[in-house]
């Protein structure tokens, strides 16, 4: 009886929880807001129960350590607040043996702006010790690094390192270890794979040869484009079959899909010390076969270029394919592909599964030419903007990390994949992409329809027929002038207001710092258009060459509008750049004294390029025009616009006849000359391009009645 | 005896008083049990087979007559789920194999309804409106097969996509049932809300081998990248409610909290920056007396000021979208719906569809640390990019948040192009709303080059039937050093080529009698222009006031000096 009772108490007390469970759960007619309603009012209960979300975050960080390692767990942000992004890398001591692709990322490095001498304003730190090869094989392999490692004083479990490497594990299995604990520390490791890479937090570099070189670099090798857009071969590939041990299985298969006609996959066993031991029925075809073709010839005329894995995820092969404009067909299953992060490989390369080999040569097949055209324009972009040389891999890198650092103000994945690349467009500036002269297309929009002029006082202000003032009354009077900024560099004291004429846009005098060269291209928070026009004090303009050069400008926002124009050559006798002023059929810069070129080159100028250049300039109080020219020929890859100048304009263009000027020096022009060769060296080439084009007013001197043409003044002496 | 130490502390004051009339008692519990057994069962099922609308197969057979599945105790229980499995290991490939379209084939399961050995479900929901519209939305769209030998991607019908409502251990039993399920291979499961107090882990707590998952909370710590899908939380008020359209632009609040539940940590963080910037901010929490009737997930409150929700989110620029328990917040959906740019804090967060959308373009991510410099964070952004945001997050919402069906079928547009990567949609396909569509040009020669001259070019001259002019401007433009190719159109029905020349015939085109440039012409060419502007749309022309010139042109310098001296002179 009991024992019934007691049952029938445990069933009812059930039942009742069960009807009470089920009616909580349909008080509200609509099911789904009420489950949602349900799960919230759960939450909040709880959540405020629970630890405090600061106490989470601690045991976040605490737990994911190692293989989990990621931003918020392993790195530290607060060393990067304090002092910005700044890059620390350790004294070399004596007796540690550096390759020089070792040596080239660490002066990379030291010359680039992040870096810092001092470990107390660093935010990251980079070792001294070559960690590049850690194949035990290898002759480049650095011993006791364990020890070396571990004994760092400022090492801290790894804690905001970046440690670079190349190479990792050795014959047979080539795993991923790189015989040291390198703790906390981040990896910037070519051939990664997606199961060791630790998202957001490791880096996948590229694999690079001894021979690349440490700037500058070769330009892709893609000339023209040519439509239709195929090559001779459609798939190609050379390289070394494995007979045994990891990696070997896909290029042992590739015979399946040759057909030594547009698809020619070629594979040699004639390689290591006893190939002749393992060598298989097919080696002596194959060899025979693949002594018949030439890999670079195949390399430039084929359409694709397969990149199977070698013993690593990642094989030399990726790059040369990048450069050449032959679009990689990856057959790497699990390779972490070389800045993932922020590259979308889908646009400039073929991701194929090794599993599907068979099907390649149909998939290829199948992508249309228009698609075909993209890809291969897009492997020239990214060669040239992120692997050209080993400055760009490691600044990639560097701007990779510095982006998570500074979250919100870090780059689209647009800005990253587009012309003019990462590197060149820096997010401190503005997070909009408006903003920036390269856009516009892409977002359907158009540069403010009004520019500033920024005129370079430097002498005194002493009579009313100044050139100074003629120039400001002319500039004022253009319809798209916004506003107009004089610029004080002059040692005397700033005029009073009354002594500046009356015009109709607000003239602001700002006083520069230091009187320097350079601050005439300083980032000034007044420039609200995003033209500038750059005027030296005595350049003479007419209202009219303003109006026509300022139209040019919005069609080509991205480049120098300008009109006296200069040119460089090459001095093969001297063999060095050459500057030459005369009048030739071409020019490769336009003066700055009076050009129009979007605002983004003054943040450009003033952040990107490095002290050395800016106080050379600053010294000789020269060249500052060169560089600014150097500067936007190198982001946009192409000339300066010149436009139509007045015929008196260029005697008395660039103050001759002021005798103040810095023109008339006769030091003036051999400092050019020295300028333009310290900087192409800063560059790792010449950036400069040349053009023989000059953009005139539409019926500029043709012969129909002077009041049919809108520009007329410019053709009037 | 009683076993009275076995009942909690109430026990043994209530069972002496049951021992008396403990006969009416059972009677009318039992009585009351069973009603409200029935009218449960009643509304679990009934809203399902009135609500439905779209005409699929599992709408019709309903709930009621889905087979009914009995889980063996000792039926067997996937593997937790691998952390290492990506595409090339977890996947299987084959299945999908080559397609012209390059579109993968999914398959649905039939509905079954899952109980234990006691006859109880696996699910206090059993199939949510939302899954069936997720699971409607597939079997509509191009993806779907009802063959199951031809599928790449299998779909469970067992909704999973609210953890709280699972009974974790038999939902994993009934995966593991599923005819095709070995291991998981190219399965798909759809969650939402992951995890489950204490501890409210960012993925699924259901063992699930190999599966897929299309989660809504991950952090980087679960989530596979390339493998698994991040997922938004869906909101209901995506569907129930629809506001206004509005243009980007200033709005009357500039940060705006409308969440619930806020850790209070964080909620004295956030009227800490009230304090310091005022009326910049609007700070709303749940309301604590509301008048019968009114939804309170439709309202929010300010000292006893009520807002309307979502409303209220049209009025600021910027929206916080904080972490709570889990790490995804229905409140970003309404956020971007009503085109706030959203301010999220929340830690390791795995954005929805991060693999795909460019969330720098449409929200700001801020450390959870970092939420009292939230207010100097937002006021450095300039006003044309918080107007892109604003557009961008609408954009998104409408896209990729407003419905089951467009979570669905983006999650598998995602996978599909995984698999087909060189058929993926691009870039601007996926982040550039149609406006932006319409009026961005992108080239297809982007690429800055200035071309060697050594190609040189192809001339390509039209032609009717006047052969000495055309004879002048071959033998004109033959002297020209870069002419690689000279190509003539013939461009005459009734006449044939002079003799020597490669035949080129233009069978469409109909024969003018001599071009001039009288008025009939100029009309037909405007009518023409008027023509292709209506059908690109949009008038793709520009004007520009600019010539190409050389650069010596018409200067007063030695003509044997210029590089073409001959230019401009006729």
């Amino acid at each position: 009886m009991q024992a019934k009772k007691r049952y029938l108490i445990l069933l009812s007390a059930g039942a009742c929880l069960l009807l009470l469970f089920h009616l909580g759960g349909v008080q509200l007619p609509a099911a789904s807001r009420s489950r949602h309603d349900r799960s919230r009012h759960p939450d909040t209960e709880e959540y405020n129960l629970h630890i405090s979300p600061r106490q989470k975050r601690d045991v976040n960080a605490g737990v994911y350590k190692g293989k989990r390692c990621r931003m918020d767990s392993c790195f530290d942000f607060s060393l990067c607040h304090r002092n910005g992004f700044k890059v620390y890398v350790y004294p070399q001591q004596k007796g540690d043996k550096i390759s020089e692709s070792y040596q080239n990322i660490l002066s990379t490095i030291e010359g680039s702006r992040f870096y810092t001498s001092d470990p107390g304003q660093a935010c990251l730190f980079v070792l001294s010790l070559d960690t590049l090869d850690r194949d035990q094989l290898s002759p480049q392999y650095v011993h006791n690094l364990k020890t070396k490692v571990q004994n760092l004083p400022l090492w801290n479990d790894g804690r905001n390192h970046l440690i670079f490497n190349l190479y990792s594990g050795t014959w047979p299995d080539y795993t991923e270890d790189l015989g040291f604990d390198i703790g906390q520390a981040m990896l910037a490791k070519a051939s990664i794979s997606t199961e060791n890479f630790r998202p957001g937090f490791d880096v996948s570099i590229p694999l690079f040869s001894k021979e690349h070189p440490r700037t500058g670099g070769e330009r892709g090798y893609l000339k023209y484009n040519s439509i239709p857009p195929f090559r001779k071969y459609m798939l190609v590939f050379k390289g070394k079959r494995y007979l045994t041990g990891i990696g070997s299985d896909t290029r042992n298969a590739l015979y399946h899909v040759h057909n030594a006609e547009d698809v020619v996959l070629l594979t040699t066993c004639k390689h290591g010390k006893d190939w002749q031991k393992h060598k298989d029925a097919r080696c002596d075809k194959d060899n025979a076969e693949y002594d018949k073709y030439d890999y670079k010839e195949m390399l430039h005329n084929s359409t694709f270029c397969l990149v199977p894995r070698g013993r690593r995820l990642g094989s030399f092969r990726f790059l040369e394919a990048l450069q050449a404009a032959c679009v990689p067909v990856m057959l790497s299953n699990g390779w972490e592909l070389p800045f993932s992060e922020i590259i979308d490989w889908n646009t400039a390369a073929v991701i194929g599964d090794e599993r599907l080999l068979l099907q390649i040569p149909t998939t290829v097949r199948s992508i249309h030419q228009d698609k075909i055209l993209s890809l291969r324009q897009q492997t020239q972009f990214l060669w040239e903007a992120y692997f050209s040389s080993v400055e760009k891999i490691v600044l990639t890198t560097l701007e990779i990390i510095q982006d998570r650092v500074l979250e919100h103000g870090s780059r689209s994945s647009l800005m990253w994949n587009s012309h003019p690349g990462g590197l060149f467009a820096l997010p401190q500036y503005s997070g909009y992409l408006g903003d920036f002269p390269f856009y516009y297309a892409t977002l359907g929009i158009k540069p403010h329809p009004k520019f500033t002029a920024v005129i370079h006082a430097v002498s005194p202000l002493v009579s009313q027929s100044q050139p100074i003032l003629k120039l400001l009354a002319a500039v004022a009077k253009s319809q798209y002038c916004a506003q107009i900024i004089v610029l004080w560099n002059c040692d005397k004291p700033l005029p009073a207001k009354h002594r500046w004429p009356a015009t109709s846009v607000p003239v602001i005098v700002i006083e520069g710092e230091n009187k320097v060269m350079s601050s005439r291209f300083l980032p000034y928070e007044t420039i609200v258009t995003d033209a500038v026009l750059s005027l030296d004090e005595d350049t003479v303009l007419s209202t009219t060459e303003v109006d026509f050069a300022f139209t040019v400008w919005q069609s080509f926002p991205e480049r120098i509008v300008g009109y006296p124009a200069r040119s460089h050559f090459w001095d093969s006798n001297k063999e060095r750049w050459g500057y030459t002023s005369k009048w030739t059929n071409d020019y490769s810069m336009v003066l700055t004294g009076a050009a129009i070129y979007h605002r983004y080159y003054h943040y450009l100028y003033s952040n990107y390029l490095p002290t050395s250049l800016k106080s050379m300039v600053d010294q000789l109080a020269n060249c500052e025009d060169i560089l600014m020219n150097f500067l936007v020929s190198a982001v946009t890859k192409l000339p300066p616009i010149k436009v139509t100048q007045k015929k008196q304009y260029k005697e008395t263009m660039m103050g001759q006849s002021s005798r103040a000027s810095r023109w008339a020096d006769p030091d003036h022009f051999a400092q050019r000359q020295t300028c333009m060769n310290k900087f192409a060296s800063w560059f790792g080439g010449m950036p400069l391009v040349h053009s023989q084009m000059r953009l005139d007013p539409v019926l500029f001197k043709d012969q129909v009645s002077i009041l049919r043409k809108k520009y007329r003044d410019i053709e009037r002496l | 005896m009683y076993p009275s130490g076995k009942y909690s502390s109430r026990g043994p004051a209530l069972i002496p008083r049951m021992k008396t009339k403990h006969r009416i008692y059972y009677i009318t519990l039992f009585s009351v049990v069973l009603l409200g057994l029935i009218a449960t069962g009643m509304f679990q099922f009934w809203p399902h087979s009135i609500e439905s609308t779209a005409d699929w197969a599992l709408d019709k057979r309903s709930v009621h007559d889905a087979p009914l599945v009995r889980l063996p105790v000792s039926s067997p229980i996937p593997e937790r789920g691998d952390l290492s499995c990506r595409m090339h290991t977890c996947f299987d490939v084959y299945r999908c194999g080559y397609n012209p379209k390059n579109r993968i084939k999914v398959y649905i399961y039939p509905l079954q309804r899952f109980v234990d050995e006691l006859g109880v479900p696996i699910s206090s929901t059993g199939l949510s409106r939302e899954y069936n519209d997720l699971l409607s939305a597939v079997s509509d769209s191009d993806f779907y097969t009802d063959d199951v030998t031809r599928a790449c991607l299998f779909i469970p019908s067992i909704d999973v996509l609210n953890q709280n409502s699972l009974r974790i251990r038999e939902t994993a039993q009934a995966l593991a049932m599923l005819p095709r399920w070995d291991k998981g291979m190219n399965h798909v499961l759809f969650n939402m809300l992951p995890g489950g107090p204490p501890d409210y882990n960012t993925a699924l707590d259901v063992p699930r081998d190999r599966a897929l998952l299309a989660g809504g909370g991950f952090s980087t710590w679960t989530y596979r990248q390339g493998y698994d899908v991040s997922i938004p939380v869906y909101s209901p008020l995506s569907a129930d409610v629809e506001l206004p359209e509005r243009q980007p632009g200033p709005r009357r609040y500039f940060i705006l909290s409308s969440q619930m539940a806020i850790h209070r940590e964080y909620r004295a963080e956030l009227e800490r920056l009230k304090e310091e910037n005022g009326e910049a901010l609007l700070l709303l929490d749940k309301c604590s007396n509301l008048s019968q009737g009114a939804a309170p997930a439709r309202k929010r409150c300010y000292k006893g000021q009520v807002y309307d929700y979502p409303q209220i989110l049209q009025e600021s620029s910027f929206c916080v979208v904080l972490r709570g328990a889990r790490l995804g917040q229905a409140a970003l959906s309404d956020v971007l719906q009503a085109g706030c740019v959203p301010v999220i804090l929340a830690d390791s967060y795995i954005l929805p569809f991060s693999e795909v959308l460019d969330w720098k373009r449409a929200s700001v991510v801020i450390p959870e640390e970092k939420l009292s410099e939230m207010y100097t964070i937002l006021k450095s952004i300039p006003h044309r990019q918080v107007e892109e945001m604003q557009r961008q997050a609408h954009w998104f919402w409408e896209a990729y948040f407003s419905s089951m069906k467009a979570i669905g079928l983006t999650t598998l547009q995602i996978i599909n192009d995984r698999i087909y990567p060189y058929a993926a949609r691009t870039y601007e396909q996926w982040n550039n709303p149609p406006v932006v569509k319409w009026s961005s040009v992108n080239s297809p020669l982007f690429l800055p080059l200035i071309p060697p001259r050594a190609p040189g070019f192809t001339a390509v001259v039209l032609t009717y039937d006047r052969v000495e002019s055309l004879f002048r401007v071959i033998t004109e433009i033959s002297k020209v050093p870069s002419l690689a190719k000279l190509l003539v159109v013939w461009n005459n029905q009734n006449k044939s080529p002079p003799e020597g020349e490669k035949k080129f015939k233009c069978p469409e085109c109909t024969a003018i009698d001599g071009l001039s440039l009288d008025q009939t012409h100029m009309v037909e060419r405007s009518e023409c222009i008027n023509k292709f502007a209506s059908v690109f749309g949009t008038m793709p022309l520009k004007v520009v006031e600019h010539r190409a010139d050389p650069v010596l042109y018409k200067d007063d310098f030695p003509e044997k000096l210029k590089s073409f001296p001959n230019i401009g002179s006729l």
